[in-house]
């Protein structure tokens, strides 16, 4: 025995102890109804910023062999609103505009001129589930290119036939396996999977990857967000 | 053993009792604020696994278990996945803080099961299974104490890892490879949650059979009593 105390101190010894564990307090201000929202809207803040400082444009995503590919007809539909927006094909142009240098309507065609990327990766939802697709398109960065994008500005968004809405950071645009994707399983895209153009961005969650585009921004500042994003889902979403 | 203990002499009737700080503040500050972090993360997690309750494929789609929303946190997919983000980074701050101090300071030869320990296990299984005699208890943990504890600490880094996979599986493809891929590491994530839950199951019946000074240690870091400090 090293030493030796009374009851009253010892107490009061307790006592202070007990009060030094105060600071696990703070974490009631998350059952305060005011203050619940702000805090884990700043904590998912904080997640989308550990996942941009996470991010790196020369990491590619896993791609697969043939063998791996989820079937396509076990590739799962999740659309916000409708399977087919009933689009007419003929009629159909990407609305280019914002910080870029040739803004204006382009077709299916002239987006088709560049060089064509195919890759087997995996697409994974928000709900979960994954399944592994093979994918065609151009890359987004060359698209970039051509309409002579701000290589200052910050975010590409896009807007779509069933009035979606996404947006992505530049670095995630400019990744090589970021596609404008008009192929799946080397077929024109399907209605009900975004034809005649989708996004396919391994390197994101399935809901940053858009179907029926019908317009492009190139932008500095960003006014919307995404739809999901709105619901008050992670911005970033990086994979 | 390292632990400090004292003797409180009681003014009034002048008896002697003997107390250990058994548990530092550091200590105390991460169980506390982890044992609200875990309570969220669980409570998250079952919401997101409710939106796809199940192993296998999107299609078809077989649940393993329907589990009811309301013993689930954050209402929705969404909320909940606010919830998980959030919390997540108290639970690998307090584990980080904790995983230090306990090196750092020492302390962690209360916690850490090594090979001394081994002979002193099957008598404690014995004893708390089998109706056994119980061994003389020389320091703070017995064998299996420590044993649970360690464990509890391993499936804590184990549950950051797994999660780590199933939130970056591309940026960190190596350690979702480690673990069989995305797929499998959102299943091993999901068994690491119930392994822990059977954990605090047993920490917590422990807890009670241990009664009241044994419980209180955790808030003030003395205990009254010990076993392990002989007059």
């Amino acid at each position: 025995m090293k030493s030796a105390t009374d009851d009253r101190k010892f107490k009061a010894i307790n006592r202070r102890e007990l009060l030094k564990l105060t600071p696990v307090l703070a974490l009631g201000a998350f059952a305060i109804p005011k203050l619940q929202k702000p805090l884990l809207k700043s904590g998912l803040a904080f997640s989308d910023w550990a996942s941009a400082r996470l991010f790196r444009t020369g990491h590619l995503a896993p791609t697969f062999p043939e063998s791996a590919l989820t079937p396509f007809n076990k590739f799962p539909v999740n659309d916000y609103d409708v399977d087919n927006p009933e689009i007419d094909f003929d009629k159909w142009t990407l609305t280019v505009g914002g910080a870029v240098q040739k803004p204006g309507d382009y077709t299916l065609a002239q987006i088709q001129e560049l060089p064509k990327t195919a890759q087997n990766t995996r697409h994974v939802c928000v709900e979960g589930w994954d399944v592994i697709g093979r994918f065609c398109g151009v890359q987004l960065s060359d698209f970039l290119k051509v309409i002579g994008a701000d290589p200052g500005a910050r975010f590409v968004t896009v807007e779509c036939a069933d009035d979606y809405y996404e947006s992505l950071d530049l670095a995630t645009a400019m990744h090589p396996q970021t596609l404008l994707c008009y192929e799946m399983y080397d077929k024109p895209l399907t209605p009900e999977h975004g034809a005649p153009l989708r996004l396919n961005i391994p390197t994101k969650i399935g809901y940053k990857q858009a179907k029926y585009l019908t317009a492009l921004h190139v932008t500095h500042v960003l006014d919307k967000v995404g739809y999901w994003e709105d619901q008050g889902y992670s911005y970033f979403y990086g994979l | 053993m390292s632990t400090h203990a004292i003797a409180v002499e009681n003014l009034k009737s002048g008896a002697v009792t003997t107390a250990v700080y058994e548990h530092p503040f550091v200590v105390r500050l991460c169980h506390w604020i982890n044992t609200v972090a875990l309570f969220v993360l669980v409570g998250s997690g079952l919401q997101i696994f409710r939106a796809f309750p199940s192993f296998g494929a999107k299609i078809p789609q077989k649940d393993l278990l329907h589990w009811p929303k309301a013993f689930a946190i954050g209402g929705w997919l969404g909320g909940a996945l606010q919830w998980h983000l959030t919390f997540m980074w108290i639970y690998i701050a307090t584990g980080i803080l904790y995983i230090g101090y306990q090196i750092f300071s020492g302390n962690y030869k209360q916690v850490l099961f090594t090979r001394r320990d081994l002979p002193g296990v099957w008598p404690m299984v014995r004893h708390y299974f089998f109706f056994g005699q119980k061994p003389p208890v020389k320091e703070a943990y017995n064998p299996l104490q420590k044993h649970a504890y360690t464990s509890a600490i391993a499936l804590g880094v184990l549950s950051v890892l797994t999660g780590l996979a199933v939130w970056k599986p591309v940026q960190l493809s190596w350690l979702a490879w480690m673990m069989g891929g995305f797929h499998l590491a959102r299943l091993w994530h999901f068994l690491i949650m119930w392994a822990i839950l059977a954990f605090v199951f047993g920490h917590l019946v422990m807890v009670i059979l241990h009664g009241w000074d044994n419980f209180v240690s955790m808030f003030t870091g003395w205990k009254k009593n010990p076993e392990y400090v002989s007059e």
